[in-house]
């Protein structure tokens, strides 16, 4: 059943992709209520399968990867309607939904819904710490969407290669703006979910610590490097897509470490 | 009652003929005298029309008559020039001027404002009733659906309008930004005036001839700048306009980077309109600075063009369907014709030709 729902949200995240596919072929790429919409259902759906599957566990559903990689897509989901009309940047549905159609896909498909070989007692703060990590990676891989869409058209300005798209992109100081206020809300909810971690109060292996530290450090460097203007908007923007790839990869690692703990 | 579009435009008439017949404020109180019940005049740089709906058919050289604004006596050749379209051909036109259609530039958005604005002054001076009303409100929905609907307005079809739009993808809102010219030809002033007319106050000038970059600098209320200070210049603006009659670069990577090194991240937008270029192209290389040269602002007008072109089929669609919808609405025949009790139609001869 809980399965079910996550099969439907994934069909209407793809539906916004085909549509922005068409688009983009007929060449009348624009901002998209139909998008919007089937993302706000594709949202409401994942939210469903989140409960079912948190009731049944009788915990927050992050306990293993299949779940952490549906809560991720979730968090992209949230993060999105969030700040998609905030910073009018609703184009920008265009390119979250193929990611969280990719996660979910990958959710659906591996063999990796596993249950627990043991129950685990009821820790909230190794749940703070989980949910709040993971919304975290949500608000990075939004600046890698971010990032994406500043290369896109950046690139579209160097090489003088205009297409259909650049008339209907945000200028490059809307989304670098973006970017950088995604980096910040990732690194500050990154930053308590590592926080929290040190009073979970069970044994956690020293490579997860390592590589969950090691991920801060690179945000932080980004950060830092945009502040001190080490580095132009367009590398800014390179290592928010670069980051988010090691830092989903790291996921990944920290999972199968977990598991192996 | 038939209503009808008399007129000249950019298609059929020099720019002589469109002075001499460009219409004037009692133009349409002459025509209601000569027997229209409802009259509109829409004027524009490129067309005078007049949309019209009469009892009796009124005759071409008379409605000639009242949009001329001279005593020079019309020949037969002015005459020539002008086109009658009655009916659904009538709506068909208005439709077509209304999407930008019939326009120079094709998918130009300013037309239907004018024809906004035309319509409101005939409702204001009692000129336009029921049928203007019911004509105009299609039009006007024919055109928004065709802007809407096709990609008949999209990207920029001049080298100023070129630049606007890549300036504004570049710095985002253009309020603040300073602009230099360097060098005073043409292209640049009119460039210069489309980013003007986006919000860019900052304006500088600088000519070898100081007193031609003191005109300029005056007529677009800039202020000029000496020639030996323009590289100075580029430290503080955001926008270079290039257009001197150098004969070789005047801004080369080496000159580029230390003030590259001033600027931090700020972007710097180079327009070189110049031939031969005055811009070294290696200059697009370095992180922030976006490089056009005419060329590529020429190819990117060009590019909009021959999308604009490919839209037309797909809003002459909508065009279709608006006519058939208002030909029914209003009862007209599928040739167009309105069947009316009240006037037989008084057949003259080549005036009652659609269009002449």
């Amino acid at each position: 059943m809980d399965r079910q729902l996550l099969i439907f949200a994934t069909v209407c995240y793809l539906a916004a992709v085909i549509r922005t596919v068409i688009s983009f072929r007929a060449r009348i790429f624009r901002r998209s209520r139909f998008v919007f919409l089937t993302i706000a259902l594709g949202f409401v759906l994942q939210t469903a399968f989140l409960s079912v599957r948190g009731h049944a566990l009788g915990s927050c559903p992050i306990t293993n990867l299949f779940e952490v990689l549906v809560f991720l897509a979730w968090s992209i989901a949230l993060i999105y309607l969030l700040i998609g009309t905030t910073y009018r940047l609703s184009l920008m549905g265009a390119f979250t939904a193929p990611l969280v159609v990719l996660l979910q896909l990958v959710a659906l498909l591996l063999p990796i819904d596993t249950p627990r070989a043991f129950p685990i007692a009821p820790n909230p703060w190794l749940e703070f710490h989980a949910s709040i990590s993971i919304i975290a990676y949500g608000a990075f891989a939004l600046a890698c969407v971010a990032g994406a869409m500043y290369l896109v058209q950046e690139r579209q300005l160097k090489t003088h290669q205009l297409r259909s798209i650049f008339y209907h992109l945000p200028p490059l100081p809307n989304l670098f703006s973006a970017m950088t206020r995604l980096l910040w809300f990732g690194f500050i909810l990154y930053s308590a979910g590592l926080i929290s971690g040190f009073f979970v109060n069970e044994p956690l292996p020293w490579t997860k610590i390592a590589l969950a530290i090691a991920i801060w450090i690179l945000y932080g460097a980004i950060l830092q490097g945009r502040y001190l203007r080490w580095m132009a908007p367009r590398r800014i923007a390179t290592l928010c897509v670069v980051a988010f790839a090691v830092a989903l990869s790291l996921l990944w690692s920290i999972e199968f470490v977990g598991h192996r703990a | 009652m038939n209503f009808f579009c008399f007129g000249l435009n950019h298609h059929t008439a020099p720019i002589e003929a469109r002075e001499r017949f460009a219409g004037h404020a009692r133009s349409p109180a002459v025509l209601r005298d000569l027997g229209c019940s409802e009259v509109l005049l829409l004027t524009t740089c490129n067309r005078v029309e007049i949309y019209a709906a009469a009892g009796a058919n009124i005759a071409n050289e008379e409605i000639a008559e009242s949009l001329r604004i001279n005593d020079e006596p019309s020949s037969k050749n002015d005459l020539e020039a002008f086109y009658r379209k009655e009916n659904a051909e009538c709506a068909r036109h208005l439709f077509r001027v209304a999407a930008g259609l019939d326009s120079m530039v094709v998918g130009e958005t300013e037309i239907l404002g004018q024809a906004k604005r035309a319509y409101a002054d005939a409702r204001a001076s009692g000129n336009a009733g029921p049928l203007l009303h019911r004509l105009c409100q299609r039009a006007f929905r024919a055109a928004k659906q065709v802007r809407s609907k096709t990609q008949i307005t999209r990207g920029p079809v001049s080298v100023g309008s070129v630049a606007v739009d890549l300036a504004e993808k570049i710095f985002g809102d253009l309020r603040g930004r300073k602009v230099l010219v360097l060098g005073a030809g043409e292209t640049s002033a009119k460039t210069l005036r489309a980013l003007a007319s986006r919000g860019v106050s900052d304006l500088r000038v600088s000519n070898r001839t100081p007193a031609r970059a003191e005109e300029l600098a005056n007529e677009l209320e800039g202020i000029a700048v000496p020639f030996a200070t323009w590289l100075e210049q580029c430290r503080e603006i955001d926008i270079l306009i290039s257009s001197t009659a150098a004969e070789t670069h005047l801004l080369t990577p080496p000159l580029l980077v230390p003030i590259l090194r001033d600027r931090a991240d700020r972007p710097l937008f180079i327009i070189d309109i110049a031939v031969p270029r005055d811009v070294s192209p290696e200059v697009n290389e370095f992180d922030g600075v976006y490089l056009y040269d005419i060329d590529s602002l020429q190819e990117i007008a060009s590019e909009s063009h021959e999308l604009r072109r490919q839209q037309i089929a797909a809003a002459e669609a909508i065009i279709d369907e608006h006519v058939a919808d208002f030909q029914k609405h209003l009862g007209l025949s599928q040739s167009g014709t309105r069947p009316t009790k009240e006037c037989p139609t008084r057949v003259s001869g080549e005036l009652r030709a659609s269009e002449l």
